[in-house]
Parts: C-alpha cells; sequence; structure tokens
C-alpha cells in the first residue's frame, strides 16, 4: 500500500503531519497541495502544507494551534523555531521559554 | 451486557481486581510499608501512601476513595504514630464499606522491625477475612469504569493512538459503561469544541469555567502542562497538545464535569477537573501521570488506558494499566512494555475502527482478570500529594437531562 510521507488531518489545515521520518528535497503530496521538504523532518512532526504568514494562524485539527512568528514556505518544517501558542508559552528542556 | 465476573463488594459496587491495600500514612511510615509489601510476595497486596504530616482534607478523601476502591479488598494501614492523617477516620470509612481493616502504629508496635512483623500477619488476617468474603457475580458493562490519560506524548499520539482510545470509548460508552477523560490543564484551547458536545447548557457552562480556571492557574505556575519530550516528539504548543489529547474522549456526548473523588452516578462520558478553583497553593495540580492515574481511580475508573507517544513505562496500584503507542519507534524499541501498537495506523495497516475494536475487545480480556503487559512486569506506581480542590464544585454537574 503506498500512503502519503505527510497527512493532512483536516482539510482546512495549513499543516500535514508526517508519519514516518522525511528527508530534504523530498517532493510531498499533501491532499492536493505539492512541497519539496526544506529540512528533514521527524516523524509525528508538521510541514507547511502552503504559504503561512507571520502572525497568521497555524492549523491542525481543523483547530488553531497557535500563531505563526515568521513567514513560513510550502515544505518548511513547523516548529517552536516559527510557531507560538496562543495560550502559555512552551518550556523546553534548554529553558528557553518560547513566547 | 455481562462481561465476566466480578468481585462483590458490601457496598454493592463490583471490582475486577481484589488487592489488598497497604496505606502508609506519612512518609516516615513508608519504609515499613515497602517492606510489609515486599515480605508479603503477593501481586495483590498493593502499597499506597500519602507522604505528608500535615492534614489535607483532599488527601483524606482521595484515600478513602482509594481505600475502598471497588478493586480493594480489604486494607493495612501504617502510621508512625505522631502524623497529623486522621487514620481513625480513614479506617473508619473503610469499616463502613464492609471491608476488613487493621491499623499498625509503629510507634505502638516498638519500632521497624515490629512493626513490620505485626503489620505482615494483619495482611494475613486481613487476607484470610478477604477469603471469607468474597463473592464472585456476573458483573455488567454498566458497572465497568473506565479512564483515559495521555503521557509522553508526541506528533503520533493525537493520530493515531488518541483517537483509537476515542473509538474504544465511543463504543463502550454504546455498550453502557462509564469512560472518564481528564485533565482539564491539558484540554486548554478545545473549550468551545468540547462545550458543542456536552449533554446540556449547564454541563457547557461547567465545561467553558473549569478550562478557563485551568488556563488561569497554569498561567499563574508559569508553565503549561508540556514537557520537552512533547516538543522533541513534535508537538509545538499546549493547544496542539490539547487538540491531540481530546480525541481521546471519542465523539459520544459529554454528561457531566467531575472532581477527584466524585464517583458518576450513571453511566456515559465524564470529564474530570483536576485543577483547584483558586489561585494555586500546593503547587501543579497534578505532578506526573501517575497523580492523574490516581484521581481517575478515585472516580471508580477500573482500569485505565494510557496513551504514550514517547513511551511512558508506568502500571499503577490498584487499577491496570493498558498502554497504548501510535508510534511505530517506541513500539518496535519498547514492545514488551506496549500492550497495543497503535503504531499500525501510522504505516497504514489497519484503521482507527481496527485498533478501537482490539481496545474494546482488551478492556474486557482484562476486566476477565487478563493481565496487562505493566501489571506482569509488577509497576504498581501510585503517587499522592497535596491539593486543595472541592468534592463537587458548583460548576460540577453530573449528568443532567440529555
Amino acid at each position: 500500500m503506498h500512503e502519503p510521507a505527510a497527512i493532512v488531518l483536516s482539510p482546512a489545515d495549513n499543516v500535514a503531519v508526517t508519519r514516518r521520518n522525511v528527508r530534504a528535497g523530498e517532493v510531498l503530496t499533501m491532499e492536493g497541495d505539492e512541497a519539496v521538504a526544506c529540512s528533514d523532518v521527524p516523524l509525528g512532526h508538521k510541514i507547511a502544507r502552503r504559504f503561512i504568514p507571520s502572525g497568521a494562524e497555524v492549523v491542525k485539527y481543523g483547530m488553531a494551534i497557535g500563531s505563526a512568528t515568521a513567514n513560513v514556505q510550502p515544505g518548511e518544517w513547523v516548529h517552536l523555531h516559527n510557531l507560538k501558542s496562543n495560550y502559555i508559552s512552551t518550556h523546553t528542556r534548554d529553558a528557553r521559554a518560547r513566547s | 451486557m455481562i462481561i465476566g465476573d466480578g468481585y462483590l463488594r458490601a457496598d454493592g459496587r463490583k471490582g475486577i481486581r481484589n488487592v489488598v491495600a497497604v496505606v502508609y500514612l506519612v512518609e516516615c511510615a513508608h519504609h515499613v510499608a515497602r517492606r510489609v509489601v515486599d515480605r508479603a510476595d503477593d501481586p495483590d497486596v498493593h502499597l499506597l501512601g500519602f507522604p505528608g504530616c500535615y492534614p489535607n482534607d483532599y488527601a483524606l478523601r482521595m484515600m478513602k476513595a482509594l481505600a475502598t476502591h471497588p478493586n480493594v479488598g480489604g486494607a493495612v494501614l501504617v502510621s508512625l504514630g505522631c502524623e497529623g492523617f486522621d487514620r481513625e477516620g480513614l479506617s473508619a470509612s473503610i469499616v463502613a464499606s464492609g471491608r476488613p481493616v487493621e491499623t499498625v502504629v509503629i510507634q505502638e508496635a516498638g519500632g521497624t522491625r515490629s512493626g513490620i512483623d505485626s503489620a505482615l500477619q494483619a495482611v494475613r488476617r486481613v487476607q484470610a477475612e478477604m477469603r471469607v468474603l468474597e463473592m464472585r457475580v456476573p458483573m455488567h458493562m454498566s458497572e465497568l469504569s473506565i479512564g483515559t490519560i495521555c503521557g509522553g506524548s508526541d506528533g503520533t499520539s493525537g493520530i493515531a493512538a488518541n483517537p483509537a482510545v476515542g473509538r474504544a470509548f465511543d463504543r463502550l460508552i454504546d455498550a453502557g459503561a462509564t469512560c472518564i477523560f481528564e485533565e482539564t490543564g491539558e484540554m486548554i484551547g478545545c473549550e468551545g469544541a468540547m462545550g458543542i458536545r456536552a449533554a446540556n447548557a449547564q454541563v457547557a457552562e461547567a465545561i467553558r469555567i473549569s478550562i478557563e480556571n485551568a488556563e488561569n492557574y497554569y498561567r499563574a505556575m508559569g508553565y503549561g502542562s508540556f514537557s520537552p519530550g512533547n516538543a522533541e516528539g513534535g508537538l509545538s504548543t499546549l493547544e496542539e497538545k490539547s487538540a491531540g489529547a481530546y480525541v481521546k474522549s471519542g465523539s459520544r456526548p459529554i454528561d457531566g464535569v467531575i472532581r477527584p473523588t466524585q464517583q458518576p452516578d450513571l453511566p456515559g462520558l465524564y470529564l474530570l477537573d483536576v485543577v483547584p478553583a483558586e489561585p494555586p497553593r500546593f503547587g501543579f495540580p497534578n505532578i506526573s501521570d501517575n497523580a492523574e492515574i490516581v484521581e481517575l481511580m478515585s472516580c471508580g475508573a477500573h482500569l485505565t488506558l494510557f496513551t504514550t507517544g514517547r513511551g511512558s513505562v508506568v502500571g499503577s496500584a490498584i487499577a491496570p494499566v493498558i498502554k497504548i503507542t501510535g508510534n511505530p519507534e517506541t513500539y518496535a524499541k519498547m514492545r514488551d512494555d506496549m500492550d497495543v501498537d497503535a503504531g499500525r495506523i501510522m504505516l497504514g495497516e489497519a484503521t482507527l475502527d481496527d485498533l478501537g475494536t482490539e481496545l474494546f475487545d482488551l478492556v474486557l480480556a482484562v476486566a476477565r482478570g487478563g493481565q496487562t503487559k505493566s501489571e506482569a512486569l509488577g509497576h504498581r506506581e501510585f503517587i499522592l500529594g497535596y491539593k486543595s480542590i472541592e468534592a463537587v464544585g458548583p460548576a460540577c454537574h453530573p449528568r443532567g437531562n440529555r
């Protein structure tokens, strides 16, 4: 069975979730959107399906999961470096809280 | 639907295990109680306890609920002697539930050695009485309560293991069971979606208030319920983790919002609100996953479905824990600890409905006495700390009118 490397959980989502480790340069098909992975992205992480302007909501499960802190290009890894919570900021092991 | 034979208790409830609880009432009695459990060398003798010396209403209420949990057949209380815990009150409520209970006070018994010997003899006497009292009777699905929790979540949790539990919850509720999900601090951001599923307007308002309260509480603490491992696993924000956690609740109406030690009167789906409705006094609402499992048990959960992407190894005293991972790499590395491989969903080898059915069947098998992986490995974790929370808050409405 051929399964896409990244899946779109809800039609309104602007990110897809990787179902396996994705390599930089891989062409990803995400429910009609096509993009090239800008970097390696590990299993379970998020890749932008389309352009997300800085300040716009990042949508997964059809729900806002935070706001982009930079312009995000299609195929770009979406994580702590370009996404922040609209509720309580995220704490990481190196103690640099992102807000 | 009859699921098998349960242990009938004098209070009419039925258990799926028949455990002796050895309970230390202050950290100073922990060593003696642990030695008693070690020397009893019996998989059905479990260690519970509360470390604090100062009394706490919540801890007393929790311990009363846990020592009279349907899976518990009898108890031995181990007291140092000078601590603040109301051991007479705890003992009286165990007696009132029709269970055998004995109390050993270390200072009266003559110290560590004689305390261990006395408490071990007490365990033997309680076990003998439990054998006399034992009654196995058919147990119905409507008498079974299942909790769910996620721990060590990653990017797979919300799309594989958690929705699989949601499918299982739907099936269990349709078959007449009670299902409980938590915790409000891990549902921040889902208040809108949850309100739509509330069984009535009162429940919708209770949900809204409990989530708003949780957000205020965690904001005051300075951290949300989000660990570094969550981020390494691909989760970026609290509300993203919440959305993934929330799908464990399935799709049925939410019948009520309950608080720790509150046991729903009727089957259905309940949200457990574990966050104090006041500024922080005793710290984080739950310091680790087992504190949440213990609160689910205090609401009557016979067993817990635990989803973990990163790979938690814990089990629990009193009530079995079924562990499910949606991460194929975690399953490959930790298969001895994982009961269910939901990573097959990620690989396209199974559907959510396949896993929902597998989980439903596994819940029944465990309720009938089948061992979980964590039980077989000897996991019997237990943790109870200080908290200040109303037993039934004004915003908590057990099932109103559907």
